[in-house]
């Protein structure tokens, strides 16, 4: 793939591609659920908001655009009180209003899902929506009640007793989603909710807004996917640098010109290329058996897995399903009960998790915030971070900060980590900024395998295709990757090879150039079942 | 750097606002008891009595040790409460073993001092293990080892005790005379012990290793998040059993500037509690190495002046104790409310820039 327009400006505010220019203060048709007018939020060393406007009108959806490090999730705390702006006001149904904290929001009727979920796991779906809302239906069979009630009129598919830990990643984020309409919001918003799901969730997702929204909820939602987000949004707001830039209505702009707007350059396509799969194996997985500790079935059951070098192979699957504790199990931060992991010469399946990363096995965690930071420590700390043993960390058993300042420098202009210095925590950068730092460290050092869970997770489209061919080069040197990731586009534009897991196994191979999305999906959700019935053999005789 | 003034300032208001929260908290607990307060402060900012600064000195050198104790293990979210345990059964295995005199002269100290280090570290170790092979919380082990240690040193005080006619002190056999260290200074009134140098070594040492070495950076790591930690290839358990040994070696000298200063020997009469103080300590020093130094000075003065509290205002040395407590509370207020002026002040400089016509925008 690529990026056609190179000859961009950045700075052009509006008008790319004959797009009309919408007057982004004049107010939309209908009444007004949500008014931020001249909204500025400063951190240190950075304006994250500035002079914002954003007006969304009762009973529609409404999506919210802009490159990484825009401020999109900066101005979405602040409409939910967690963050108080420094300028400008907010407005809720035409009543100025003044969060100091998300308890003030919930009273105004506005709820937010973070990208993040913070359900308990060890506690029911019951348990998880009352906690902190004892007052409102009690914690008995009225709960319960109220909980089915809106999980009827909204077709949200909650079973108030299950376990929160048996529950996939589609039906927790609906539970959060639950949570926050029980507490009695009628504006909801919902930070990248769909960076977590696969695209039957997607589906799944937006049928439950679209539910929402015709029953006079309004909903505010930020995306990086401009497809998915033109399929469900009435209108767009584009933000740039803290400002915004335009307001859309969604049926109006084509994703082109929508990334023309976010960006200044257009949206990657993917782009068959030269296959340099060579026939040197670099990752061989045989047996790997994981089973569960809780006494369920399996993780992981009799996987097998072979890798080349200049291969990237694709693992589909529905969150879940194996795909972390295949990542663990490799790194050493599980043991397999059976089967061993060999990279290149090294039987690695007993090699401490030190032993794994320094030895060339590059690693992009699912979760950056659990795994891959020290959301405290500054930037170049985190440079440091799985590579401590490593120059330019550190020399013998001294640390290097030098060193290891002047590279976290080169991996920022490098790999466009937007960041006002390289002393800034870890935890102020936006999301998107927070992978591609983490992208950065990892191919610092020169992999022999990527191990990657959502290298593009939460990236803009610009920063998105430069990861990608950032992958394309180093497969083109001979890296081996495991490419875990909810989105197809990705998985089919990336991969050698695709592969789906499904409960822990993995099904025969698909070929990217000719799989189609809807084969994927069936394999996925096992939709299909006689075992790999879609798999290349499948796909030949289908051709036939 | 305008930046490291700013990081300077910052790291000196809070402290100071502490100390102000807690005089005003005091104050007020002093007149609901119906105390005149005027006095009180006059005797704590008044100089110190005879003999009474070289104790403070002594006192915040000890103390220092002890918060350092605490502080490893505060940096990976260790609570090694255990610390009293640990120095009291350190002092005495080095009491019993100097009091010997099997090595000559200085030999004797630093072996004393090593073996020290090595019993506070194995005493420690014990709640290391119960945590890495049991899952046993530390904080329930450590506070069962300190009441162990309390009944095995006290037995085998009694079993090995020196008797001397004429008193019923029970103490180990005196360190023989070649082998007490010279004073640090010796003053008309007192004297500062030469072992409280081991206070500024230790300092410098976790200084070093805590900021600028591969096991300080995965020791800090763990602290702040473990599952990080883990997935940068920390082995969490190794690191526990390491920083507790580490905790448990330092523990080990807390008692050691006393012993071969002025006791010369470990008994019934040693000193106790200077574990718990320690928590105190590493906890308005912030598990700064500095900020330990301060938080052990501190302690050691209002120790200090307790007495005078009773002579010269007339008011119960505890008060000292309820001062102590506020300190503790004055300064997790104070943190905060430093950190938010900080970032107010921050912002405020940011807007100016921006109307000065400066950069703006994301990317810098
Ligand atoms: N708590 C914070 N402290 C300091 N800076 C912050 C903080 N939160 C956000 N920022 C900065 O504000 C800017 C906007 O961040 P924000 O998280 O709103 O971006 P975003 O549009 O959500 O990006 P992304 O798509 O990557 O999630 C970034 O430059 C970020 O570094
Ligand atoms: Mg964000």
């Amino acid at each position: 793939m690529c990026v056609i327009d190179t000859t961009d400006t950045p700075e052009a505010p509006t008008g790319v591609s004959g797009i009309a220019v919408a007057d982004v203060t004049a107010p939309p048709s209908g009444a007004l659920a949500v008014d931020l007018d001249g909204i500025t939020k400063r951190f240190p060393g950075v304006v994250a908001n500035k002079d914002l406007h954003l007006q969304v009108a009762r009973g529609t959806i409404h999506a919210i655009v802009g490159e990484n490090g825009a401020g999109k999730s900066t101005l979405m705390k602040i409409l939910y009180g967690v963050q108080k702006p420094d300028e400008g006001t907010i407005r809720i149904n035409g009543d100025e209003v003044s969060f100091s904290s998300p308890k003030d929001a919930i009273k105004a009727g506005v709820g937010m899902v973070f990208q993040h979920f913070m359900l308990a796991d060890n506690l029911t779906v019951l348990e998880n929506v009352v906690l902190g809302a004892e007052k409102l239906h009690g914690i008995g069979s009225k709960a319960r009640d109220e909980i089915k009630r809106i999980s009827d009129a909204y077709g949200l598919d909650v079973r108030p007793e299950m376990m929160v830990a048996d529950l996939g990643v589609g039906a927790r984020q609906r539970v959060e989603i639950l949570k926050v309409l029980y507490r009695g919001a009628k504006i909801l918003i919902l930070d990248e909710p769909t960076a977590v799901l696969v695209p039957q969730e997607v589906d799944e997702l937006f049928g439950n807004l679209k539910e929402m929204k015709s029953e006079g909820l309004t909903v505010l939602f930020i995306s990086h996917k401009l497809d998915e987000v033109r399929g469900v949004a009435d209108d767009i707001t584009v933000i740039r640098r803290g400002t915004t830039i335009d307001r859309v209505k969604s049926s109006s702009v084509t994703s082109k010109q929508l990334a023309e707007l976010m960006v200044g350059s257009q949206l990657p396509t993917p782009e068959t290329q030269e296959s340099t799969v060579t026939d040197r194996v670099v990752m061989q997985i045989t047996d790997v058996t994981l089973a569960d500790p809780a006494g369920g079935p399996a993780l992981l059951s009799d996987l097998d897995l072979t890798i080349h070098a200049g291969e990237v192979l694709g693992i589909a699957g529905v969150e879940g399903n194996g795909q972390a504790e295949l990542v663990e199990t490799i790194l050493g931060m599980r043991r397999a009960d059976a089967g061993t992991v060999v990279v290149e010469n090294d039987d690695i399946t007993a090699w401490p998790t030190r032993r794994i990363r320094e030895n060339g096995i590059g690693y992009i965690p699912e979760d950056r915030h659990r795994h891959a930071l020290l959301l405290g420590a500054p930037l170049w700390e985190n440079r440091m971070l799985g590579h401590q043993r490593q120059e330019p960390a550190s020399k013998g058993w001294r640390l290097t900060p030098k060193a290891a300042k002047d590279d976290t420098q080169r991996i920022v202009e490098a790999y466009d980590v937007r960041t006002p210095s390289i002393d800034v925590t870890a935890g102020s950068l936006s999301g998107g900024n927070q992978q591609k730092l983490i992208f950065g460290r990892e191919m610092s050092h020169a992999p022999r395998v990527l191990v990657a869970a959502h290298p593009t997770r939460g990236v803009d489209v610009g920063a998105q295709s430069a990861i990608w061919d950032h992958i394309k080069d180093a497969r083109r040197e001979g890296l081996a990757v495991l490419l875990i990731s909810a989105d197809l586009d990705e998985l089919i534009g990336l991969s050698d090879t695709i592969r789906v897991i499904l409960r822990g196994k993995l099904s025969g191979e698909f070929d990217p150039k000719t799989v189609t999305a809807e084969q994927l999906g069936a394999a996925m959700t096992g939709a299909n079942t006689p075992e790999n019935a879609t798999t290349v053999d499948a796909q030949e005789e289908a051709a036939r | 750097m305008n930046s490291t003034l700013r990081r300077i300032g910052v790291a000196v208001a809070a402290p100071l606002l502490a100390i102000a929260i807690a005089v005003v908290l005091t104050s007020i607990v002093l007149l609901a008891l119906g105390n005149a307060v005027g006095p009180v402060w006059q005797v704590f900012l008044s100089t110190p009595m005879q003999g009474v600064a070289e104790a403070i000195v002594n006192d915040a050198a000890v103390l220092y040790l002890s918060g350092i104790a605490v502080a490893i293990g505060f940096r990976m979210n260790l609570f090694n409460i255990g610390v009293d345990g640990q120095y009291r059964v350190a002092a005495f295995a080095a009491a019993l073993f100097a009091g010997q005199g099997w090595l000559p002269g200085f030999l004797n100290v630093i072996g004393a001092l090593v073996l020290a280090m090595l019993v506070g570290a194995a005493w420690a170790g014990i709640i290391a293990v119960l945590k890495v092979t049991r899952g046993v919380s530390e904080v329930i082990s450590s506070i069962m080892l300190n009441s162990i240690a309390t009944g095995v040193v006290s037995w085998l005080l009694f079993k090995v005790a020196d008797k001397q006619e004429g008193s019923n002190a029970t103490n180990t056999k005196n360190i023989p005379e070649s082998s007490h260290v010279p004073a640090l200074a010796q003053t008309a009134t007192g004297q500062i012990f030469g072992l409280t140098i081991l206070a500024v070594l230790v300092g410098i040492a976790y200084w070093y290793v805590i900021n600028h070495t591969r096991f300080g950076f995965d020791l800090r790591a763990t602290g702040s998040s473990e599952s990080a930690a883990v997935a940068s290839g920390v082995s969490v358990k190794k690191m526990t059993i390491t920083a507790m040994l580490l905790s448990g070696a330092v523990a080990g000298l807390v008692g050691m500037p006393q012993l071969f200063g002025q006791d010369f020997n470990y008994g019934s009469n040693s000193q106790t509690g200077l574990g718990f103080a320690g928590i105190a300590v590493a906890l308005i020093g912030r598990n700064h190495p500095i900020g330990i130094g301060f938080g052990a000075l501190l302690w050691a003065y209002l120790n200090g002046q307790s007495n005078a509290l009773q002579i010269n205002a007339g008011v119960n040395a505890s008060l000292v104790n309820i001062i102590q407590g506020v300190m503790v509370l004055a300064v997790v207020i104070a943190y905060e409310l430093v950190r938010r002026w900080d970032k107010r002040i921050e912002a405020r400089r940011v807007a100016a820039e921006l109307a000065a016509g400066k950069t703006a925008g994301a990317t810098a």
